[in-house]
């Protein structure tokens, strides 16, 4: 009587037990949708009464000049676009030309050796680039362009170029690899070359994986901070066009690196500084949502002609 | 004849094509990885002759332009310390949930759209949420307890997803043969899976480790120091860092010599590649180990 007792005791207490954990590890998996929204409502309590401070002809002027109270952000955003746009220019062939080496040409110790080395770009810091930017790379570019300065939106496009490279090989690798192996046997039999293999079969086929891994390089050339700040000369600037990328130029994200620090918590500055984070939560947050889309769409497709 | 003779030629074009293509492809990426090897030379080149007893254990003098980094070393440790002991428990606890409990419904896939999201969240405004909520709003002061939690947000998305990609590896045999033997599920996770996973979920905390070990940006308003004269006595006090004080020293402060920057630089790169190598080697010795 008193042994069983004291095993449905046991029992008991592992139910109750087994109820926490489960409860705990439950909560845990909900935390990611709860951080993006408490990350949104903060960015919104302290930016958006930038929108009633701020007229918004000013917000949307060309002139970046806090101290006198100008807080157009056309500058910002005429800089992250020409650098943003200059490191796809870099990151978007040589990111795809190196993943379909990797995936389709190159023979397997190659491949073993130039997968780790990709992903060990990746982990450079991005404050080391910034450092070799100014002492390395601006420098050369003056001399070589014949420029007033070297730290120009061009070395900055340069260097995130290198930054989204990774991303950009390592997705599109996942998606090149993905494709089965019998779409391409079957090119192979039919007389094709192994180059009209990848370029009319392979390619075609991960065409929404290429996307996704061009647009998630993309959003990370964006939200990049550190190296653009140090590289691009900082000037708040409306680019003139692609000659732009020979001129310094500030991004979104420089500019809240660059003067978060030294406004006084609750001023009108520092709501606008919040402002263009929102700006560039929401920037991120599209990108995500379309390339995450678009795996979601492709994963059904393939489970579709599977089935 | 006629025929044959058409086939062979555009037989050759396409031979030609193919080697031109691969040669192309081959070149991109050359020039893809050699600057990558050029950067690491470069600052293994500049950095080694700085390396001393008295670089990785002194303190700054001279208005930072001589004597040592110990500060920022030992900052980017404490740091590092409190963002794994945040990030590591709930990323894991997420990581489960996904693999072993939740259903496929259209809460789960909100869940991994908002994992994607906060992957791609720019570090700057991590580095604004966290001034908003932690140094502000839970009134923490710039301290290194508000950039660790800051840190730790910005680094559960590499956390969760590798554990739950290691986690997914572990044949579901396993699973079925535990429960079978009356197990129940938490025992199961935790006396088979888990062990099982375990090389697995190591890399992935060591991969967000040194995503927080080299960011800059979310630490600029919540937790590092321009220079301090005294080591941080409690979490709540402000720290050096390495990846601040490098951007200190390479931008606002005139006349420092290369040798202090390029110095600062390998130290922060070693730590940031050894993190890197450390858990390259787990993975690989894992997957020899493994014996399904």
């Amino acid at each position: 009587m008193e042994i069983k007792l004291n095993v449905s005791w046991k029992k008991t207490l592992q139910a109750i037990n087994e109820q926490v954990i489960t409860r705990a590890i439950q909560a845990s998996g909900y935390s990611a949708i709860l951080f993006v929204v408490v990350i949104f409502i903060f960015l919104m309590r302290e930016g958006l009464p930038a929108l009633e401070e701020v007229s918004v002809s000013n917000l949307f002027s060309a002139r970046w000049y806090p101290i006198e109270d100008y807080f157009g952000i056309l500058p910002l955003l005429g800089g992250s676009l020409i650098v943003t746009l200059g490191a796809a220019l870099v990151a978007v062939p040589f990111g795809l030309g190196t993943a379909i080496f990797i995936a389709e040409i190159a023979p397997r110790w190659a491949r073993e050796i130039l997968k780790p080395f990709v992903e060990v770009m990746a982990g450079i810091p991005s404050v080391v680039l910034g450092f070799l930017g100014i002492v390395a790379l601006a420098p050369r570019l003056r001399v070589l362009l014949d420029l007033p300065t070297g730290l120009t939106a061009l070395a900055g496009s340069l260097l995130l170029g290198g930054i989204s490279i990774p991303t950009v090989v390592s997705v599109a690798e996942d998606a090149l690899d993905a494709v089965p192996r019998a779409y391409r046997d079957a090119a192979l039999a039919l007389g094709a070359t192994r180059w009209q293999t990848i370029w009319r079969v392979t390619l075609p086929a991960a065409r929404s994986g290429v996307i996704t891994a061009v647009m998630l390089g993309v959003g990370r050339a964006i939200g990049e901070t550190m190296t653009v700040m140090m590289v691009t000369g900082n000037a708040p600037v409306i680019p003139a066009g692609l000659a732009g990328l020979f001129a310094p130029a500030r991004t979104m994200t420089a500019t809240i690196a660059a003067e978060m620090g030294e406004v006084a918590a609750g001023s009108v500055h520092y709501h606008v500084l919040f402002f263009i984070g929102i700006l560039l939560f929401l920037i991120s947050l599209v990108i995500n949502l379309t390339a995450s889309a678009v795996v979601f769409r492709q994963r059904k497709r393939a489970e579709r002609i599977l089935s | 004849m006629d025929t044959h003779q058409r086939r062979n030629s555009s037989t050759a074009r396409r031979k030609l094509y193919q080697r031109l293509g691969f040669g192309l492809l081959g070149l991109t990426t050359a020039l893809t990885v050699l600057p990558i090897l050029l950067i690491v030379v470069l600052i293994f080149a500049g950095g080694v002759p700085s390396i001393s007893l008295e670089f990785l254990t002194g303190f700054p003098s001279n208005g930072m332009r001589s004597g040592g980094i110990l500060p920022a070393i030992l900052g980017t440790v404490y740091l590092t310390f409190f963002t794994t002991l945040f990030a590591v428990p709930l990323g894991i606890a997420a990581a489960i949930y996904l693999s072993e409990y939740a259903a496929d419904s259209a809460l789960t896939r909100l869940i991994r759209i908002a994992i994607i999201n906060l992957a791609g969240i720019p570090s700057i405004v991590y580095g604004l949420f966290g001034l908003g909520i932690f140094v502000l709003f839970f009134n923490l002061g710039t301290s290194i307890l508000a950039a660790s939690l800051t840190l730790a947000i910005m680094t559960l998305p590499v956390v969760i997803s590798t554990a739950e990609e290691a986690l997914r590896s572990v044949p579901q045999s396993f699973r079925v043969v535990s429960i079978s033997l009356g197990a129940t599920k938490w025992q199961t996770v935790r006396r088979i899976v888990l062990p099982q996973s375990l090389p697995g979920i190591l890399t992935g905390v060591i991969l967000g480790l040194e995503r927080a070990a080299g960011e800059t940006a979310p630490i600029l308003f919540t937790g590092a120091a321009f220079y301090l004269p005294t080591l941080p006595s409690s979490p709540l006090d402000a720290t050096m860092a390495l990846p601040y004080h490098l951007y200190v020293i390479s931008t606002q402060v005139p006349g420092m010599p290369t040798r202090v920057q390029y110095g600062t630089a390998l130290v922060l790169l070693i730590l940031v590649l050894g993190l890197n190598l450390i858990a390259t080697i787990i993975r690989s010795r894992a997957r020899a180990r493994r014996q399904w």
